[in-house]
């Protein structure tokens, strides 16, 4: 199972530089504009963070997805945690959740007007804040990709209090990716899949992927050289003219994945489709509870009154959607670094450390190396 | 959320073990690991549950990668796992309500 990326130093300039040489080398035979898109907050940390588009050609681009959990999360599911909250439940939620906006307001909002809501580490914090406090509906707000949806489910599996309730608001990647590659306005060449997803899944799901689809897939890993090797590697198949799938992560990665923590998440829940914030209507990618665990459905157990009130007008500009579909790029918005900035965000994007405005914002892409 | 950390397991009850994460205690569950894990074998934790059992043979390679993509900011490192600094957490106590660590996340 060893690859060359096994043998590389990951982070030694050298090694670094021969992969961009090799890179531009392929790219000057390929002689034409190539489009990778990643899935993954990670991902983009590191390539924001050593500056890695700066030492490629410049007709190669390499944009982010809907690669950040917090990001896809939609407006609704966001006014169904703050409508909880102000109906007197204490909603548990993960920190870069917390100030993500709804329609109205977002959860740090009904905080500071005194409802009663949480910042949790993990599910288990959750189900220990249910146990701790028995008088209270403690629901748990719980987003995120894969894996975090195994940790909902396992918790669920353990016969949790019966004041534990789950707003799941869980999104399954691999058919968001098959939404983006079908867009008309997107277009992308190769996608570099997440490798800690993958981690759970395994990399044999991306199999119908790149056949149906007819684009190589990579699953990568979040070191500079992985990302480099991982962009390599799509580019060998890009020149071959095929549509291959590789894994160049090995280390995180195996075929089948975790097959206990994806018999949790299938036992606990099923998948509907659902609005991806922005980016469209996707079909079987939300996870929603099954009704063997209705008992802890907060959709299931108290009712979500529809949030009235037109929201920020602000929010009509935020292109966020099209930033996570690759048809816009953070500098496009006119809000970016202006009336929007971490601290004030408009755009979910520009609240969670794997949003792409935010990153944009913090690491404007000098290299680093 | 989304960027794994590396651990050493220090202690096992059931499911809920004790991580150690560049010197701070971490409570980690094991429900979904996928393997048998001991004390002393090193795992790659999300959010509280340990994803993954790293094999021996990537141990060191791994930790290498973690610590030369935080550099010097354990910080970093111990924001990701939600660690507040200088937390020193036993399985022995009961378990405080988790600090709101997330709200410095965001900084
Ligand atoms: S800068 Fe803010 S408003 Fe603009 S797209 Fe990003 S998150 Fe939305």
């Amino acid at each position: 199972m060893t690859t060359e990326v096994d043998d590389l130093k990951f982070r030694d300039p050298e090694a670094a530089e021969e992969l961009a040489a090799d890179i531009e080398a392929q790219m000057a035979r390929i002689d034409e504009p190539v489009e990778i898109m990643h899935v993954c907050g990670s991902h983009e940390q590191v390539i924001a963070k050593f500056g890695l588009r700066s030492m490629l050609p410049a007709d190669l681009s390499i944009t982010m997805g809907p690669g950040c959990p917090v990001c896809v999360t939609n407006m609704p599911e966001v006014d169904e945690a703050v409508a909880l909250a102000e109906a007197g439940k204490t909603v548990a939620t993960y920190g870069d959740m917390f100030r993500v906006p709804g329609t109205v307001k977002s959860l740090a909002d009904a905080k500071s007007e005194g409802a009663s809501v949480e910042v949790v580490y993990s599910a288990s914090d959750a189900v220990d804040l249910a146990a701790e406090n028995p008088d209270e509906d403690v629901v748990f707000f719980a987003t995120g990709f894969e894996t975090t949806a195994a940790p909902t489910a396992a918790v669920l599996q353990a016969d949790p209090p019966e004041n534990f309730y789950v707003l799941s608001a869980h999104k399954y990647v691999p058919p968001a990716m098959e939404v983006v590659a079908e867009m008309p306005d997107t277009d992308v060449d190769a996608f570099l899949a997440a490798g800690h997803a993958a981690t759970i899944t395994g990399y044999g799901l991306f199999e119908e992927f790149t056949d149906e689809y007819d684009l190589p897939v990579v699953v990568g890993g979040f070191e500079p050289l992985d990302v480099l090797y991982g962009v390599r590697r799509i580019l060998e198949f890009i020149e071959a003219g095929e549509s291959g799938l590789d894994n160049a992560y090995p280390r995180g990665v195996s075929r089948e994945g975790n097959v206990a923590a994806m018999g949790a998440i299938d036992e606990v829940f099923e998948r509907t489709s659902g609005e991806w914030r922005g980016i469209a209507e996707i079909p079987e990618a939300n996870f929603v509870l099954r009704d063997d665990y209705a008992a802890h459905s907060a959709r299931r157990q108290f009712d979500v009154e529809a949030v009235d009130g037109a929201g920020d007008p602000l929010t009509e500009e935020c292109i966020c959607g099209n930033i996570m579909a690759g048809t816009a790029s953070p500098k496009e918005c006119d809000l970016f670094g202006e009336e929007c900035t971490p601290s004030n965000p408009v755009g979910a994007c520009m609240v969670s450390d794997e949003g792409t405005c935010k990153i944009a914002l913090e690491y404007g892409g000098q290299p680093d190396l | 959320m989304c960027l794994g950390v590396p651990g050493e397991i220090k202690e096992i009850d059931g499911h809920e073990a004790v991580a150690d994460f560049w010197g701070v205690e971490r409570r980690v569950r094991l429900d979904v690991v996928g393997d048998a894990v001991d004390v002393g074998d090193y795992i790659l934790n999300h959010a509280g549950f340990a994803i993954r059992k790293i094999p021996d043979r990537e141990v060191e390679e791994t930790m290498a990668i973690y610590e030369s993509l935080f550099g010097d900011d354990v910080d970093e490192a111990l924001d990701e796992i939600g660690a507040p600094q200088g937390a020193d957490i036993d399985l022995g106590d009961e378990q405080p309500a988790a600090e709101p660590v997330g709200e410095s996340n965001d900084d």
